[in-house]
């Protein structure tokens, strides 16, 4: 048969190889479905995997270590200065990737799904077009869309592989350690990857076109991360604009409108992290029943069922939070559906981290959010320098916060901003998630010293006193 | 006591009757075993007898109304003591199971916001059809815990339907996962070889297991003899071929079927279980079986009665060659009334074909053989060597009964043993 003529059948059809695809592809084959996953990637991962958390985390790692070694010198150890070698660094992320890649290869042929590289593309509800791939046409009977999303490019600007002007793809390349780095946009990917660079050594400058960093998560949790970062990066302008962004030869120039008028600088390079969109143009989508909101996520409901009944979209492309446990929790959903089984999407404490330091994490209810849809909580802060456990890291500047219900003592949401919140905050997740009371969490044991005491001492604070802090609030009556 | 006379269960799925006729009145004796109502059920006409000896107080059906299993038909007075009145609480006791001691709140209006209740128990509540905001949490403040749910769903059945639990997709009815027992380990006994079953191995698995474990099947067989419709094809078939057609027994028999088919409204048809309805189809859209090398597809031949004998070869020939290189559109394999699966071009004899869900019946026709026959000629046995072609049908016993098979088959057996038939029947 001529090549490009192949057309395949298959019973469930998996669009895009990230977090949320190769879940529901997998979860799909446990449950004894025959599954095809396509991706323009050779192998499953995703943005995740390639582009984003596994290459980010593996930076961010090593810039804590150069932060650590330094501030370990006002503790007793004197460390050389570090010697950044890109070569060196590229070459750890690629052997990282390459063992996640190879894991989720062969995940993926032990549970006979079938991988297919290629750009596929809806000819109708029940088949799709592939380009650039060894198959033309696959039927199917159940599609998943798990297409995620890109970077945003403000208008004029455009992201060239090996450009001055990176999107977060470009960044993770580095190609080099900057002399100075402009990062547009103060949200997790801005200041994630300003850190890694400012660790390395460059000069980094802050843009954020709102009045504070994370715009959209509690105030109170933001703040030691941003006191940290006025000492590590070397310019922050808030409320303040690029108006114009421009590559040249050796430098970017970039015009900065704020509060303190407009600024002309020039940079090695500058980094634009203000957003990503869904990725569902060129889909083919208009040939479906799928609907897309105005700005292109598409429509879901609770079993990931788009308006097209036999077609389900999951992750970055439906929307929400754009998180891969996300993705992979709404994949399983979706998979689990078109199985038959009576899966939805319910999660009440989709957690998030920032992997700066310190960390930033949350889940459930935060009290921004409480104060915006008027809800009555109560909140309770520990804060880390009564922890024995963050003195003796050196992270006393850190925060641990609880949203609960004022009359039954229902823990509603968690937020933690220091070392290792990554870690604390899934005691949150299962407290919410399990309908846990502040007095469950009180009651329960915490490891001393630990940093997860900060969390039975934050739930002891809705009843009055912790063990390592006096409450300003009186003990309701119990 | 006043005794309630229900429709009992009248076996083999029958869940509902029409009454024919009431043969007793209120305020009439009647004698236990005596015949109290006449109910026509989709399998037969029964005869109900009273289970009790007393006067009938009232009777609540009348002819022509379709009553239900359970439903009440009949009230006799009997005469004996009622249980209530007898001081025995064991037999008050029994027909009311005791309440649940927790929770003990009635079912209330439902909450607002997120009940709280774990990942595990919001999962229970959906498998058990219950809305988790209607449910009494006996845990710390208003926990719902699984015990509840479970509580929640044994007071209120409707409430656990599985039907309603289900929420079955909306796609294409998705496949039943089954639970079967864990398979050995093969290869503790010798080599073996795993290969992906996928595609359209896994469609027909898939659409076979629908079929035979939905539809009760019944197979008739009857022998035909082609002698004289070989002997047609044979002078007729270069003409056909000159047309690019191919003209094959297969060719006949759609059109023979066809035909008969026009006589046979019921097994043009499929079972509409969800809405209680027979759908007889006006249109002979009629599959054929093709085996290729990937598996099995079944195109459809449209409008078989209106078209000719050449017009079919020329069509069929076209679709046997698409189906083995893949390329029927998914149109060409849809919309089939009945389909036919001829076994004898792979040199196959009798077998029992599965019918192709939804439709009602199957053809399967096996290798025509050179077999010795005996004819009678002016009145004498003899002994003749003829072409027989066993020809098979399955039928959907719930919408046919072996009578309709067999009515098939003798007149399909007629067109196809006399060509003159065939052709004067056509249009």
């Amino acid at each position: 048969m001529v090549m490009g003529e192949l057309s395949q059948e298959t019973e469930v059809l998996v669009i895009g190889g990230g977090p949320g695809g190769y879940a529901a592809a997998f979860r799909a084959a446990d449950l004894g479905l025959e599954v095809t996953l396509v991706d323009t990637a050779p192998r499953p991962g995703g943005v995740c995997l390639y582009r984003g958390c596994i290459p980010s985390k593996t930076f961010l790692h090593l810039a804590e270590l150069v932060l650590d070694a330094a501030a370990a010198a006002g503790r007793g150890i004197r460390f050389g200065a570090p010697r950044i070698d890109p070569e060196g660094l590229r070459r750890w992320k690629a052997q990282v990737i390459e063992k996640m890649a190879e894991g989720l290869t062969a995940l993926a042929r032990r549970r006979n799904v079938q991988l297919i590289q290629g750009r596929a593309e809806f000819e109708s509800s029940a088949s799709v077009l592939l380009h650039d791939a060894e198959i033309r046409r696959l039927r199917f009977r159940h599609a998943v869309i798990a297409t995620g999303s890109r970077p945003i490019a403000p208008p004029g600007v455009e992201f060239r592989p090996g450009g001055r002007i990176m999107s977060s793809t470009g960044a993770l390349a580095l190609a080099d350690i900057p002399e100075s780095l402009l990062v547009i946009g103060g949200g997790y990917v801005g200041l994630e990857l300003g850190m890694v660079y400012a660790a390395f050594g460059s000069r980094v400058t802050l843009v954020e076109r709102q009045e504070r960093i994370l715009a959209g998560v509690d105030g109170d949790l933001a703040r030691p991360l941003f006191e940290r970062l006025r000492g590590l990066f070397a310019a922050m302008h808030f409320r303040t604009r690029v108006v114009e962004l421009v590559e040249e030869e050796e430098s970017v120039r970039a015009r900065l409108s704020g509060e303190s008028g407009e600024i002309e600088e020039r940079f090695s390079r500058a980094l634009v992290a203000v957003g990503r969109r869904p990725a569902t143009e060129g889909l083919g989508l208009e040939k479906t029943g799928v609907e897309r909101d105005e700005r292109g996520f598409i429509r879901v409901d609770a079993r990931m069922a788009t308006a097209e009944p036999r077609i389900r979209a999951v992750g970055d492309a439906v929307g929400g939070l754009m998180l891969a446990h996300k993705a992979s929790a709404e994949g399983k959903v979706a998979a689990e559906a078109i199985a038959g089984k009576p899966a939805q999407f319910d999660a009440r404490a989709v957690p998030a981290v920032v992997y700066t330091d310190p960390q930033v994490a949350w889940c459930g209810l935060t009290e921004e959010e409480a104060r915006r849809l008027g809800i009555e909580v109560q909140v309770t802060r520990f804060p880390w320098r009564f922890s024995g456990r963050a003195v003796t890291l050196g992270a006393s500047e850190g925060l641990t916060k609880l949203i609960v219900e004022p009359g039954t003592g229902r823990i509603l949401g968690l937020g933690v901003c220091g070392r290792h919140a990554e870690g604390l905050i899934a005691e949150g997740v299962l407290a919410v998630e399990m309908g846990a009371l502040a007095e469950d969490l009180a009651a329960i044991l915490h490891p001393h010293p630990t940093l997860s005491e900060t969390e039975g001492e934050a739930a002891e604070l809705f009843f009055g006193n912790a063990v390592h802090l006096l409450g300003k609030t009186p003990s309701p009556a119990r | 006591m006043i005794r309630e006379f229900k429709l009992p269960d009248l076996g083999e799925g029958v869940h509902e009757g029409e009454i024919l006729s009431v043969r007793i009145a209120a305020g009439q004796a009647v004698r236990e075993g005596e015949i109290l109502l006449e109910v026509e059920t989709d399998k037969a006409a029964v005869e109900i007898p009273s289970p009790f000896t007393g006067t009938v107080i009232e009777v609540r059906v009348r002819p022509g109304q379709t009553v239900h299993v359970g439903e009440v038909l009949v009230t006799v007075e009997t005469g004996e003591a009622s249980p209530e009145d007898k001081p025995a609480p064991a037999a008050a006791a029994e027909k009311s199971p005791p309440e649940p001691a927790a929770p003990s709140a009635p079912p209330g209006e439902p909450r607002r916001g997120p009940v709280p209740a774990s990942p595990a128990t919001r999962r229970l509540a959906r498998e058990l059809g219950v809305d988790l905001s209607r449910v009494p949490g006996s845990g710390p403040a208003g926990l719902v815990t699984a015990e509840d749910v479970r509580a929640f769903a044994a007071r209120i059945p409707s409430a656990a339907s599985p039907a309603a639990a289900a929420q079955p997709s909306a796609a294409p009815a998705s496949p039943a996962v089954e639970e079967a027992d864990a398979l050995p380990d093969f290869s503790r006994w010798g080599p073996v070889e795993r290969i992906p079953f996928r595609s359209l191995r896994r469609a027909t698995a898939r659409r076979m297991t629908l079929s035979w474990s939905r539809i009760p099947h019944v197979t008739s067989l009857e022998m035909i003899d082609v002698t004289r419709l070989e002997a047609f094809r044979k002078k007729h078939k270069g003409p056909v071929e000159a047309l690019g057609g191919r003209l094959t027994l297969t060719v006949f028999a759609l059109k023979a079927a066809a035909t008969v088919l026009k006589g046979h409204p019921r097994i043009n048809a499929s079972l509409d279980e969800a809405a209680g309805e027979i759908v007889l189809k006006k249109h002979y859209h009629l599959g054929v079986a093709v085996n290729t090398e990937e598996g099995l597809v079944v195109p459809v031949v449209r409008h078989v009665d209106d078209k000719s004998l050449k017009e079919i070869a020329v069509e069929l020939k076209g679709l046997i060659e698409r189906a083995h290189a893949r390329k029927l559109t998914r149109e060409e394999l849809q919309g089939g009334t009945f389909t036919l699966t001829n076994a004898g071009a792979l040199g196959g004899w009798s077998f029992t074909p599965i019918i192709h869900y939804p439709q009602a019946a199957i053809l399967g026709l096996g290798e025509a053989r050179l077999e010795p026959v005996v004819i009678s000629e002016g009145g004498r046995p003899r002994l003749a060597a003829r072409l027989r072609m066993p020809a098979v049908l399955s039928i959907d016993h719930r919408l046919l009964d072996g009578a309709d098979a067999v009515g098939f088959l003798r007149a399909f057996r007629r067109m196809l043993e006399d060509p003159d038939e065939l052709l004067l029947s056509l249009v």
